[in-house]
């Protein structure tokens, strides 16, 4: 599964992640958390997991978390790569 | 058939309402990929619906619904295909009009159970219906044979623009169809759900109304915000008065049948057939409320 | 008039007090976030060239900080905190590490006895006062910046070597009434303004619309109900988060309800407590703060609403002389926590993260007084578990702690086997704790521990003046 552009999926609000994903030739991910001295590692190991979950190997992938489940952040995570297939 | 004495909307793309739900006292959730979801969005909130469902599943006693989008729309059928893997209680299905709706949806469904090994027929459907053409063809709804239907939901809101109504506080301009869909499902021995009261802050005329819904037929109603759930439990919940009678009615009836009498009666009335299965989902309803539901 | 303590500014009063470097300061908080005479004396202090103080407050808050204490710890004027209300800014900071020498947090009794029985010597007090004349006698219910109770500069007014009265509503002397009175105060100071009227007190506390906070208040107000405390005499403490202040409310209903008639209220007072007094629920108030416009107001205006200082309020006995204190005598305290464990210490201090972010307050005294201790918190807070498996920081020991309500249920602290009997016959929702911990984990996952460095930079402080837990800075 490669990422054809660009594509954010989920919000802001307390409990939820936007997450972005991006084209890019290597696998590279930041995680920005509320709860990052609590979570930071979960929420890391969360996207990797369903990263390969999804088949996909190379991505540019931002994570803004405030506080989500790690099921809310895989939903999120899933959405923005659909997004990342579709045309235009 | 499952009591609904109050449905709870919740937006289907908020994982802290999502988050919270269960802990709100109704009796069902409705997570909603169809109004609370802007059209740019649903493809996210229906992977968030899918994975909420599979993480809560068999955790809590109440009831996980989800309104999909109507069967005139590009949506409907992602959102069975994506949502019901995760086994919802039942798919609540918006702007239905004629049986046909319903039994597109079924069909899809059936096919969805099939491909992914889940038992058959165990997913209900909730049909609303909110249009002049589906109040109107509300029997006929109700009569449908997909082997799902679950009840028939009342939509006012949508309701008040197919009919040219004005909408107002006491809500007279939909009486007609809140009588009509309690009509067509108890002919057809299904439960009614009445429609929401829209303002969340007037609680009293939240209550009056929903008093109204009681007396008109309504085992139960949705409800757009949490603060509405237990009062509306209340409402159609059996008091104790209510639970005394129907165990009396029940007794009264079960010594005539032993005593071989034809025609029963209690406290100088007669007891007529109708009030038997009444009296039974009185007891049922009181059952499970006393089972934990403080 | 022999003499004047009138000084014609702070800066006077501090030269006058003979204030040096590494003294110890004491304030009283009253005014929270709309304080300014804690930054005005300490900017004075600043300006003076005088460093390494202490400073001992019933509390800090954000807007002190905001408006020069930062500063002052940065240049080294502030060296260390003794407080009981914390201001996240501060807990930060402590955090950190950014005072020098090791920082102190009390309960509101510990603190009292801190300063009678002299484990602390206080060089300077100073009092905010809202009316106050040419001879230092002050209240608190009188002026344009009032804030009810004076309760916490009451002890530490008498028994510092100077006490400074700063107010902005100077009046005739003498004034007639009097919380804090002359013959304990050495220098008056008048200054254009005391505080901001909008950041000392939030108005009336709205009634919580928050459903979770409404369900954790009617399983509370039921718990109490059927706890066999409420009936006549009962008396009753509540804080002033959203839980509390609602559990107030119920327990109002099932009150007027059974017919019970209530003897006291203690507290920390809000409008709601008011309500309860002026329908009759209750005979007295006996406050230590106002929390409130409301409540100031009944303070100044209703005989019933009695003011009490920090030591009658939350003091235990000791050498100097505490024979009682008005916590011993309460049947019912509903209060908050950050976290509580499955042994039910409480943590007020220290989040989740491990940042020094609260305080005790009372919450130590009156779990250990009352005869019930209520926790009403939710299960969670975004991804942050309540209930865990063991406090980061230990304010309140479990032992004085008796029930938790949460949204989820109610778990009874297992030495009180009779109440968990009596709470599950009335058909409440009573499930174990180690239950409420589990489902607070299978929702957000089990967290990271959080590691601490080696630099002591807290200490928790209990009614007796035991440590009672110590914290360690953050890594970051």
């Amino acid at each position: 599964m490669t990422i054809k552009h660009a594509a954010v999926a989920g919000t802001l609000e307390s409990c939820d992640v936007m997450i972005t994903v991006e084209p890019s030739d290597t696998l590279e991910i930041t995680v920005d958390s509320t709860v990052k001295d609590l979570f930071g590692k979960k929420i890391l190991a969360c996207v990797e997991e369903n990263l390969k979950k999804q088949g996909v190997t190379a991505a540019k992938v931002q994570v803004q978390d405030k506080g989500a489940f790690d099921c809310t952040i895989a939903a999120r995570l899933e959405a923005a790569v659909l997004r990342a297939q579709k045309e235009g | 058939m499952r009591i609904r004495r109050t449905l709870l909307w919740i937006p289907g793309n908020n994982p802290a309402m999502m988050a919270n739900a269960p802990i709100l006292r109704a009796d069902t959730i409705g997570l909603d990929n169809e109004d609370a979801v802007q059209p740019g969005d649903k493809d996210a909130a229906r992977i968030l619906i899918r994975n909420y469902l599979e993480s809560v599943r068999g955790k809590h006693p109440l009831e996980l619904a989800v309104r999909i989008n109507d069967v005139t729309t590009p949506y409907w059928k992602d959102d069975i295909t994506c949502i019901a893997p995760a086994q919802p209680d039942a798919f609540i299905v918006p702007k239905v009009e004629r049986p046909e709706d319903l039994y597109l949806v079924h069909e899809l469904l059936t096919q969805v159970e099939k491909e992914h090994g889940l038992p058959e027929n165990e997913i209900k459907l909730l049909p609303i219906l909110e249009t002049a053409l589906g109040i109107e063809n509300a029997f006929l709804i109700a009569s449908t044979t997909t082997g799902r239907l679950d009840g028939i939901m009342m939509g006012g809101e949508d309701l008040v623009t197919s009919l040219g109504a004005l909408r107002t506080r006491e809500g007279r301009e939909i009486d007609y169809a809140r009588c009509r869909i309690v009509s067509a499902a108890r002919a057809c021995n299904l439960n009614p759900i009445d429609t929401v009261f829209p303002d969340v802050e007037d609680i009293e005329g939240m209550i009056a109304d929903t008093k109204y819904s009681r007396q008109i037929g309504y085992s139960g109603r949705a409800v757009i915000s949490p603060r509405h759930v237990t009062y509306a439990n209340e409402v159609y919940s059996p008091s104790e008065k209510d639970i005394l009678y129907a165990q009396e009615v029940l007794e009264a009836y079960e010594e005539g049948r032993r005593l071989g009498k034809g025609a029963v009666s209690l406290h100088g009335k007669m007891i007529d057939a109708p009030m038997i299965p009444r009296a039974q989902q009185v007891l049922e309803i009181a059952k499970m409320i006393r089972g934990g539901k403080l | 008039m022999k003499e004047t303590k009138l000084c014609h500014s702070i800066e006077d009063a501090i030269r006058a007090c003979g204030l040096r470097d590494g003294m110890t300061v004491d304030f009283n908080h009253h005014l929270r976030d709309g304080d300014y005479v804690i930054p005005m004396v300490m900017n004075a202090i600043g300006k003076l060239g005088i460093k390494d103080i202490k400073v001992f407050s019933a509390g800090i808050f954000n807007g002190m900080m905001n408006r020069g204490l930062t500063d002052l710890i940065h240049q080294g004027v502030i060296t260390s905190t003794e407080v009981t209300g914390n201001s996240s800014i501060l807990g930060g900071m402590i955090s950190r590490g950014e005072l020098p020498k090791v920082c102190r947090f009390h309960t509101h009794g510990g603190r009292a006895r801190t300063i009678v029985e002299e484990d602390l010597h206080i060089d300077v007090c100073f009092v905010a006062a809202p009316t106050a004349d040419c001879m230092g006698n002050c209240n608190g219910v009188e002026g344009p910046n009032a804030f009810g109770s004076i309760g916490y500069s009451m002890s530490s007014s008498r028994y510092a070597d100077k006490t400074v009265v700063i107010t902005d509503n100077l009046v005739p002397y003498p004034l007639q009434r009097t919380s804090i009175d002359e013959s304990v105060v050495d220098y008056v100071v008048q200054v254009d303004a005391i505080g901001d009227p909008n950041g000392i007190a939030t108005g009336i506390a709205k009634p919580t619309k928050d459903p979770l906070a409404l369900i954790i208040a009617e399983y509370a107000s039921k718990t109490i109900e059927f706890s066999g405390l409420l009936k006549d005499g009962f008396s009753y403490q509540a804080g002033a988060g959203g839980p509390s202040i609602a559990t107030t409310r119920y327990l109002s209903e099932i009150m007027k309800r059974k017919k019970v008639h209530g003897s006291f209220i203690l507290g920390g007072v809000t409008g709601t407590s008011v309500d309860l007094l002026e329908e009759g629920l209750f005979d007295t108030i006996m406050d230590v703060q106002c929390f409130d416009r409301k409540a100031a107001a009944s303070l100044r205006d209703d005989p019933r609403h009695r003011e009490i200082s920090d030591a009658c309020y939350a003091m235990r006995g000791g050498p100097n002389g505490n024979r009682s204190c008005a916590v011993d005598s309460l049947d019912v305290v509903v209060l908050g926590a950050l976290e509580i464990d499955l042994d039910f210490n409480c943590n007020l201090v220290v989040n989740s993260s491990g940042l020094i972010t609260g305080g005790a307050g009372g919450h130590t005294d009156t779990a250990e007084g009352s005869k019930m201790s209520m926790i009403v918190a939710p299960l969670r807070r975004t991804r942050y578990p309540t209930v865990v498996k063991k406090c980061t920081s230990i304010t309140t020991p479990g032992k004085d702690v008796d029930v938790l309500i949460t949204e989820y249920g109610i778990s009874v602290n297992p030495k009180n086997q009779e109440l968990a009997l009596r709470l599950k016959d009335a058909g409440l929702k009573v499930v174990s704790i180690e239950e409420l911990q589990a489902l607070a984990e299978s929702m957000t996952g089990i967290p990271d521990e959080v590691r601490f460095g080696d630099r002591l930079v807290a200490e928790v402080i209990g009614r007796n003046g035991e440590v009672i837990d110590r914290v360690y800075n953050i890594l970051e």
